[in-house]
């Protein structure tokens, strides 16, 4: 690699930086219009539902039983009221011994 | 206000560490053999900091697209980002401009996850500093690790770690959607939407997120302001 890659990681930075300061920095102090903070405060349970389905079932390509078990470990540890880690935890270990044991 | 500052943050960043370090360590290796060197990989982690982006770089340098184009692309699939900031900025406690500044910087689908489910009514900066910071850090070492011994994860536990951010989401979510039809519809209805995008490929996976997030807020608003039980 050369010149260009360091031109090239410079507009990467920028790029991925704006998008994520320029909301937090300009909105500081203002007040939005009610509608717009009743939606901005239905985003996070949206952007989890997004971030989750469907990629979760295809954690491994062409097997999607890999990703349904594990999202079915993942819901069933959370459902019991475990903390995150836990949750984290407890998936990795199913898959881990599910990948050991049939594949 | 709570008190919950640096160091709950931090505990609270782990579960995201643990996420990042398979992630991490298979980016620092795909850079290897894409040829580029231990400093320019972990250059890439420490200033960019975005894996989705990084990832497809990856891709796009191998296929020898021009750096202008992989720069563009990587602005597409991080527009989602505004949306996250625009709703996290309802959540952070009022602070100087240059601390949002800073922590910005460190703003990823997961820090951004983590902080915005937090119970507390305002989320103080220094819990989003220790966060960011031990996310950061796991993500950065780990380009790093990844490249200098070039070799993954025995097979079944890189398998296996790749639900660690999955089951993370659904740790955040599923606490919030207990007894909570509207956060449950929020969700559903994105998910949905999201997995229409992904199997008809209509959308790429970073506007795909970004408009079926916003959708879902948008309708899910109508519905609940209109008085129809949700």
């Amino acid at each position: 690699m050369s010149d260009w890659f360091w031109w090239m990681i410079l507009g990467m930075a920028l790029v991925t930086y704006l998008p994520r300061a320029i909301p937090l920095t300009f909105l500081e102090g203002r007040e939005l219009p009610d509608a717009i903070q009743r939606i901005l405060r239905n985003i996070p349970y949206a952007v989890l539902g997004a971030l989750i389905f469907p990629a979760i079932l295809f954690i491994q390509e062409n097997n999607i039983w890999f990703g349904a078990i594990g999202a079915a470990a993942a819901f069933g540890i959370a459902l019991t009221g475990a903390n995150v880690m836990l949750v984290v935890l407890g998936s990795i270990s199913v898959l881990a011994a599910y990948s050991l044991f049939f594949s | 206000m709570t008190e919950r500052g640096f160091i709950a943050g931090l505990k609270a960043g782990t579960s995201i560490a643990i996420g990042y370090f398979p992630v991490a360590l298979t980016f620092g290796l795909l850079a290897k053999t894409t040829g580029l060197s231990l400093i320019e990989a972990t250059a890439m982690s420490i200033f960019v900091f975005a894996g989705a982006a990084q990832y497809i770089s990856l891709t796009l340098i191998t296929a020898g697209v021009a750096p202008i184009l992989i720069v563009l692309n990587t602005f597409v699939v991080n527009i989602r980002h505004f949306l996250m900031t625009a709703a996290l900025n309802e959540k952070m406690e009022p602070a100087a401009v240059w601390k949002k500044a800073l922590y910005a910087f460190g703003i990823t689908d997961e820090s951004f996850a983590v902080l915005a489910i937090q119970e507390d009514n305002k989320v103080r900066t220094s819990f989003a500093a220790g966060v960011i910071a031990i996310s950061y850090g796991s993500w950065v070492v780990f380009t790093a690790i990844g490249h200098l011994i070039g070799a993954n994860l025995p097979h079944f536990l890189q398998a296996a770690m790749s639900i660690a951010l999955y089951a993370m989401f659904v740790g955040l979510l599923v606490p919030s959607m207990r007894g909570n039809r509207k956060v449950l519809s929020l969700a559903a209805i994105a998910g949905i939407i999201n997995s229409v995008f992904y199997f008809t490929g209509w959308l790429s996976t970073g506007w795909a997120i970004l408009f079926s997030t916003l959708a879902s807020a948008v309708i899910i608003e109508i519905i609940s302001s209109k008085g129809v039980k949700t």
